[in-house]
């Protein structure tokens, strides 16, 4: 038995360890690693009836891969363009969505980190309680709330601002907005919890050495909240870009997110094969992005769990 | 070379809602003076400097910074820098990054800053430690960044809250020394809080002891503890003995005190109440440990003092001998050890001396740590 293993177990008791280690263990490996590697598996074979899987014709095949990018066979176009479109959309979009957030958020859990007192347990709790309402019902109120007649557009035609009424829901809006209130906490409590430990009195210290405002946030604010807004911002890009109930009740007719197309084949097409392939390429692609992010901004990995 | 940059408080009040942590300050603070503020935690030290330094608005009354009024004018604009009590340095930058910050803000360039901040690691003898983390540093090591990075935004007015307090003992005593020769060095004003008086003693110019919100007594080291203006001042400053008594009599800057236990003593009055005593007044009298000595017993007039014996003790350069005192508080007489043999008076009965013009009264007020 490896040392720490052993440690482990002298802390811990030889039952409540192994309780311990099981469930973890169940977790890891039997909720999320091994239903991957399913996936994995599946996005490598052919989409075959029944009673052919395990025959001949199961083998494996970069088909589904191939078909995302180049499109059907004989389809008579060079790249499966429709698609590739979207996925690139998505990505992009969750990355607005992701800033937009930032952008948002920073100031608002610097502000509960750094005051004190019962207003900041109140703000808190106006923050959380929309979240007791469940995801479909609050998208369908934002519908509500952006829809052609909805109450926006009520107000800014009533009010003269706008001759006709705006098409937020076409023009995406409504999609950004639903999306970056779905994810506001995830956002807000990371950078929150981080601020929250900053001594006040280094930013006294720098606006006592001359620091106008924005330059104490870039110089000591910032680097000091960069764990907790590279973990917000991880959260809010993967689950944007996962998400599925509010692009499809606030997405516009037009535009499909790229979760979309992989619930058609799955789902419309059953084509579980091909639905795993597109699902692989977006987790892939979307942890290489952050990755790739993490690293321009020297964040360690140990950090993002701070 | 300058005087350096004065530092005036014209009838500061500093009001928290109904609570007075600053009742009517008049200070006048001579350039290039080290001047501490010496007082107990809550005695409203802390918010002086804070008013000082601009982030606090005084309720009443002005901040003047070399003659010039600061009402208005915000921290990062005042020649002030102000050392915090955990000095507040920035972990995630280097040394010569947190040194030279003042300079990063004015837009100076990183050879500029990175020459700068070498000759201010020179000055702290921190010489080729720059690149480094502040959080390598030993607490003594970081102490003196803080005083680097201050130093280098080249301030009139150096504003020092409690910066030694987290340091031990040794150390605290060691970066004394090197404050006052930094000042020195430096020439600017230094302001300083703390509640240790042996740090005020040993460092200032000037102290002002503080009690309450209140200004209590502003002078020098040896007038402080000399010639205390009143009983907090007294008890404070230093160890001292308290009789608590009448006026019965007075010539000149002399009275006589007439105690409940030693009868009729005779001191001087301290020079700020001059005058200001009459015959019937409640007063207090304080003679300090080492200006008690022993005297042939059954000797007797006004300054002699009766009392039992409760315990002694051997403190190496002191030998002290504890009595039992005016309202449960014991007096202490601390005799040199010159190698004389000390007898051991327990339970005993020993007659005490001291000299007039070492016994002080004032009027009769709050004692410190009571």
């Amino acid at each position: 038995m490896p040392g720490f293993l052993k440690e482990y177990y002298k802390r811990n008791g030889t039952m409540m360890g192994s309780v311990m280690l099981g469930l973890v263990l169940f977790w890891t490996v039997g909720l999320i690693i091994l239903p991957q590697l399913s996936m994995l598996d599946f996005s490598f074979r052919p989409n075959l009836p029944p009673p052919e899987i395990g025959g001949p014709k199961d083998i494996y095949t970069l088909e589904n891969y191939k078909y995302l990018i180049f499109g059907p066979e004989g389809g008579g176009q060079d790249y499966n363009a429709v698609d590739l479109a979207v996925f690139y959309r998505t990505l992009v979009a969750a990355i607005f969505v992701t800033l937009f957030n930032l952008l948002l958020c920073y100031p608002i859990a610097y502000y509960l980190g750094q005051n004190k007192g019962n207003h900041i347990r109140i703000f808190a709790l106006m923050l959380i309680i929309p979240y007791w309402i469940n995801e479909i019902l609050r998208a369908f109120a934002l519908r509500i709330i952006f829809g052609e007649t909805g109450v926006l557009n009520t107000l800014l035609v009533g009010t003269g601002i706008f001759d006709t009424p705006f098409d937020f829901i076409r023009n995406d809006i409504a999609l950004y907005a639903g999306l970056g209130y779905a994810y506001i906490l995830l956002m807000i409590f990371p950078i929150y919890n981080v601020i929250e430990s900053l001594d006040h009195n280094q930013i006294e210290a720098a606006r006592d050495l001359g620091a106008p405002w924005w330059r104490i946030h870039w110089r000591v604010v910032i680097p000091y909240a960069k764990p907790g807004i590279s973990s917000g911002c991880t959260m809010v890009f993967m689950l944007s870009a996962g998400a599925l109930a509010a692009p499809q009740i606030l997405g516009g007719p037009s535009s499909l997110w790229f979760t979309q197309l992989i619930y058609q084949q799955f789902n419309d097409n059953s084509d579980w094969p091909q639905g795993a392939a597109y699902a692989i390429v977006l987790l892939v692609t979307c942890i290489l992005l952050v990755l790739a992010v993490m690293r321009l901004f020297k964040v360690n990995m140990g950090d993002i769990g701070k | 070379m300058s005087a350096g940059v004065g530092v005036d408080l014209e009838n500061l009040w500093i009001r928290f809602g109904d609570f007075v942590a600053v009742r009517d300050a008049n200070v006048n603070i001579k350039g290039g003076d080290f001047f501490s503020f010496l007082g107990p935690s809550g005695c409203g030290k802390t918010t002086i400097l804070r008013a000082v330094s601009g982030f606090l608005e005084p309720s009443e009354g002005n901040v003047l910074i070399g003659g010039n009024n600061m009402k208005g004018i915000g921290p990062n604009k005042r020649p002030t820098a102000l050392i915090f009590q955990n000095l507040a340095l920035f972990p995630l930058m280097k040394v010569w990054e947190n040194i030279t910050f003042s300079m990063e803000i004015a837009g100076a360039s990183a050879r500029d800053r990175r020459k700068r901040a070498d000759e201010l690691l020179d000055m702290i003898a921190l010489s080729g430690q720059g690149d480094k983390l502040p959080s390598e540093l030993s607490g003594g090591q970081r102490q003196r960044v803080a005083i680097a990075r201050a130093l280098c935004a080249e301030p009139d007015v150096l504003l020092l809250d409690e910066p030694l307090s987290a340091l031990d003992l040794k150390l605290r005593q060691h970066m004394r020394t090197e404050l006052r020769e930094i000042q020195k060095r430096v020439g600017i004003t230094f302001i300083y809080i703390t509640h240790d008086q042996g740090e005020a003693l040993t460092m200032s110019d000037d102290i002002a002891v503080m009690r309450a919100g209140v200004i209590d007594q502003i002078g020098d080291g040896k007038a402080i503890y000399n010639d205390p203006a009143t009983a907090f001042a007294a008890s404070f400053v230093g160890e001292n003995n308290v009789f608590r008594g009448k006026v019965s009599k007075l010539s000149g800057n002399e009275a006589l005190i007439s105690t409940n236990r030693s009868g009729d003593l005779l001191a001087r009055i301290s020079t700020a109440n001059h005058g200001k005593l009459k015959v019937g007044d409640d007063a207090m009298m304080f003679i300090r440990p080492e200006a008690l000595s022993l005297a042939t017993s059954g000797s007797t007039g006004d300054n002699f003092v009766t009392a039992k014996v409760t315990h002694e003790e051997f403190e190496g350069n002191t030998f002290n001998i504890f009595t039992e005192g005016d309202g449960g508080k014991e007096i202490k007489v601390s005799i040199p050890n010159l190698g004389q043999s000390f007898d051991d008076h327990t339970g005993q009965p020993i007659t005490l001396e001291y000299e007039a013009s070492n016994a002080v009264v004032v009027p009769a007020g709050e004692l410190a740590n009571e």
